[in-house]
Formats: structure tokens, C-alpha cells, sequence
């Protein structure tokens, strides 16, 4: 249930007052209206994790990339550990 | 970059998977709390290509599987007043009351109607201004900001015919009562990500302290798992327990605060009883004084229902990683999705739905 999706913002529309902040998300192509209020600095183009309707964090891409270099470092220890002559 | 796609590569996945074999001495147990981590766990297979050093269990980490069968028995008793529709999340309505569940209660001609957000049962109360809108307002923290804007939408915009039938349930206490059950045996948690979105994750540590258990607040895609769960075993075998965040790109250490607010604003914290666990306390979110015209339960004066669960189901044991599905009697022979005799059968979620759809009952891999 706690599924949550990422999905690209494509326009904002205010409404009201800021309980009521809204935006067109893209998931893939498919697009939700999506309650913007818990990510007040989130823009156009930005991917948001939508979970029932609202928003509720702003993707990092920066920090997205880590989970790869996480990898590719572990590898490169591991070459670095079984062939220290070549490396050093 | 999609978010998506990236984390399901086979490479990268096969890579972690190497990694853990490398690194891993020792058996270890490791517990992801979050139903969607156990559906995504079974659903793609890793459970199966773990290190046999490596056993997962499965946490109470699903809403529709903890939610207590009085309270099913309430919804169904609000569904079936003529005023009412009763709006729920999809997977709410197959969950078997004491006598039946909200779709044979639907099939009876109770008004229950599935919506994806909240917020759509509040439009639903404004274009219906005769009846009585109620929504039936399960899960974890991830949830509990949507539903809370909910009623503070509904109080914006004076809709006076919406209101919400809580049950609300929180992590940490619940991890709290595993890791106080003398029979407990996990070595680590893989923490839920989209709990820790909203909550942050300065309430883990002194879980961490009390209990000197590494916890690693993790994602959903095969390649988050399986970095959540080499991050746990490299703690585990350095002997150290640390609170550790594999899922940065959307998890900040101190959450999400607008969120929280939205929380504070509706919900006070409250005693809760967990199906298959018992009573725990602070375990939950019950709505405000301020906002009792939206509290179902005293809008319709709904007295307390005193049920019996089924004695056949031993979800208690499952949800705190005692048992597997599979050393239940009843799995697969008296219970099925079909037929469940309990909440962990019901929901996709839920560890013995996870294990019947996908991992086609094979003790030796599980």
C-alpha cells in the first residue's frame, strides 16, 4: 500500500491556497493530477514520488546516481584487492 | 534518468548479488518491514538468488494485512447504512469481515466504491451533497499526509458530508515489539523507504542504540533491495549497527515536513490494535478532537465490536518473521487468495499472497 511512483511534473496550476496545489505528472506517458502541496519547491520538469494522489518527495538525481557508483566502486575494490601489484 | 527502469537492470542487479556472495561468512536474518519490499523481493525473484547464507523475513510493514478485524466490521457496517458510499483503496475490499467482506457487502448493494486518492472521496462529497461520503483511511505513515489533507481539504471547503474511518498504524513501535519478543531472531531491518519520505529517520536511531541492530532505510526496486541488504550484511559482518540510508534520492534525514504538519494537524497519536499481533501502544494515528465532525466513528456513534479472528491463521507468526507461509497447514490447501483465512492471504502485500502468486510454494528456496 505504500506504493509510491516517480513521475515527471508537465504543468502546475494553483488553486485556492496552498492546501490546494496542484499539477499534471507524467508517468511514462500516462497523466495524473497530482497534489503538488507537500513539495512547495518542486518545478516544472522535476520528477516527484507520487503516492495516492500527492506528492510527497522530489526525486535527487544526484544522489540516484550513488546507487550506481555504489557498484562500480565495491568493483573496482575488489580488482584493486586481487591484483594489488598491477594497481600499485 | 527515469527512476525506474535503472534500478531493475539485470547487470547491476547481478552485480549486487556477486558482491553479497563475496562478502557474506555468516547466516544472517534480515527483515524488510514494507509489504511492497516483500512483494518485490518475492515478485522478482531475489529470494532465490540470495547467498543461501541470506534468510529474509517478512515484517507487519501491510496496512490491509494489520488492520484489525473490528474495524473491517465497522466499514462494513457504514457501507451498508443507505446514506452512505463507502470509498476505499482497492485492496481493502477483499479483506473477509467476521461475516463477509466489503465487496460481498457491495454485492448485497451497499454503496462501496474504490478510489485511488483520498482527495477523490472528497470531490466524490462535494458532487454528492445528499449522501454521506466516508473514507475508509488505512495505512502507514506514507498515507497518513494524504488523508490528513483529506479532511483539511473537506474543512477548507466546508463539505460538511465527508468524513474518515481511521486505522492508522506506525513502524517503530511495531519494530519495537519484534525486537521484544523473546523468540525474536533478526540480525537486521531493511527500513521502509516511503515511511521514512514522510517520517525521516531520526526515529530509528535509538532503535539502533537500545537494540544494536543495524537498519537500512531501503527502496523498492530490485537493485535498491539488493543494495539495502549488502549495506545490512557488511555492517553485520564488521559486528557494527548503524543507521544507514540506501534510498537518498527520495529518503532525507529529516523527512518530509510539510507532511508531518499535515499529520499534526488531523491526527493525534493512539493505541492500536494490530491483526495477528494484539494491542500496541502509541502504535497509531486516531483524528483530532478539533476535527471530530470528520471522525466517522463518532458521527455514527459506531460502538466497539468485539470479534474473534480465525484460530486456522497464524498471520501473528508470519508478521513477525517467526514462520514462513509455508509451515502453516492451511497454506495453499484451505487457504488461497481465493479463500483466505486471513489478511496476509489477501492482499498482493501480504507474505503468504507474495509466496502462493510468485514462489510457487518451493520450501527449499524459501
Amino acid at each position: 500500500m505504500c506504493l509510491a511512483i516517480p513521475g515527471k511534473i508537465i504543468s502546475i496550476s494553483g488553486q485556492l491556497d496552498e492546501t490546494f496545489r496542484v499539477g499534471k505528472v507524467s508517468f511514462g506517458g500516462i497523466t495524473k493530477e497530482v497534489n503538488l502541496s507537500m513539495v512547495p519547491e518542486a518545478k516544472i520538469e522535476d520528477y516527484v514520488l507520487v503516492h495516492v494522489g500527492v506528492a510527497i518527495s522530489i526525486v535527487d538525481e544526484e544522489e540516484a546516481k550513488k546507487t550506481f557508483d555504489y557498484i562500480q566502486k565495491i568493483g573496482e575494490l575488489e580488482e584493486l584487492q586481487n591484483s594489488p601489484g598491477e594497481r600499485l | 534518468m527515469k527512476y525506474l527502469s535503472e534500478y531493475r537492470d539485470e547487470e547491476i542487479t547481478q552485480g549486487y548479488l556477486q558482491a553479497l556472495r563475496k562478502v557474506v561468512t555468516r547466516p544472517w536474518t534480515i527483515m524488510e518491514i514494507c509489504g511492497g519490499q516483500t512483494h518485490s523481493l518475492v515478485k522478482n525473484g531475489i529470494l532465490d538468488m540470495l547467498p543461501p547464507e541470506i534468510t529474509m523475513v517478512h515484517g507487519p510493514g501491510c496496512p490491509v494485512c494489520v488492520t484489525p478485524l473490528s474495524i473491517i466490521d465497522e466499514a462494513i457496517a457504514l457501507a451498508e447504512r443507505s446514506e452512505v458510499i463507502l470509498c476505499s483503496f482497492g485492496d481493502m475490499l477483499r479483506v473477509p469481515g467476521s461475516s463477509r467482506s466489503l465487496l460481498e457487502a457491495k454485492a448485497r448493494g451497499a454503496d462501496v466504491r474504490i478510489v485511488y486518492s483520498p482527495l477523490e472521496a472528497v470531490q466524490l462529497a462535494a458532487t454528492n451533497p445528499d449522501r454521506e461520503v466516508i473514507f475508509f483511511a488505512v495505512g502507514f505513515e506514507t498515507t497518513a499526509p494524504a488523508n490528513a489533507l483529506s479532511v483539511v481539504q473537506a474543512h477548507k471547503q466546508n463539505i460538511s458530508n465527508y468524513s474518515i474511518l481511521a486505522s492508522h498504524v506506525l513502524v517503530p513501535p511495531a519494530m519495537e515489539a519484534i525486537l521484544s519478543d523473546p523468540e525474536n531472531k533478526i540480525d537486521a531491518f531493511l527500513a521502509a523507504g516511503h515511511v521514512c519520505t514522510i517520517m525521516g529517520m531520526d526515529e530509528y536511531d535509538p532503535i539502533v542504540e537500545k537494540y544494536k541492530v543495524p537498519i537500512v532505510v531501503t527502496g523498492f526496486e530490485p537493485v535498491d533491495l539488493l543494495q539495502g541488504i549488502y549495506m545490512a550484511v557488511m555492517q553485520l559482518e564488521k559486528g557494527v549497527a548503524k543507521l544507514e540510508n540506501q534510498y537518498a534520492r527520495v529518503v532525507h534525514r529529516d523527512g518530509n515536513k510539510l507532511a508531518r504538519e499535515a499529520i499534526g494537524e488531523v491526527f493525534d497519536i493512539s493505541d492500536r490494535t494490530w491483526r495477528g499481533i494484539g494491542e500496541i501502544p502509541k502504535s497509531g494515528y486516531e483524528v483530532k478532537d478539533d476535527y471530530r465532525k470528520f471522525n466517522a466513528r463518532l458521527k455514527f456513534q459506531l460502538e466497539k465490536m468485539v470479534v474473534k479472528e480465525n484460530e486456522d491463521c497464524i498471520s501473528g507468526a508470519i508478521m513477525k518473521g517467526l514462520k514462513k507461509p509455508f509451515q502453516c497447514p492451511n497454506f495453499g490447501t484451505k487457504c488461497k487468495p481465493e479463500h483466505p483465512l486471513g489478511a496476509p492471504m489477501v492482499s498482493s502485500e501480504g507474505a503468504c499472497a507474495a509466496y502462493y502468486q510468485y514462489a510457487g510454494m518451493k520450501e527449499e528456496v524459501l
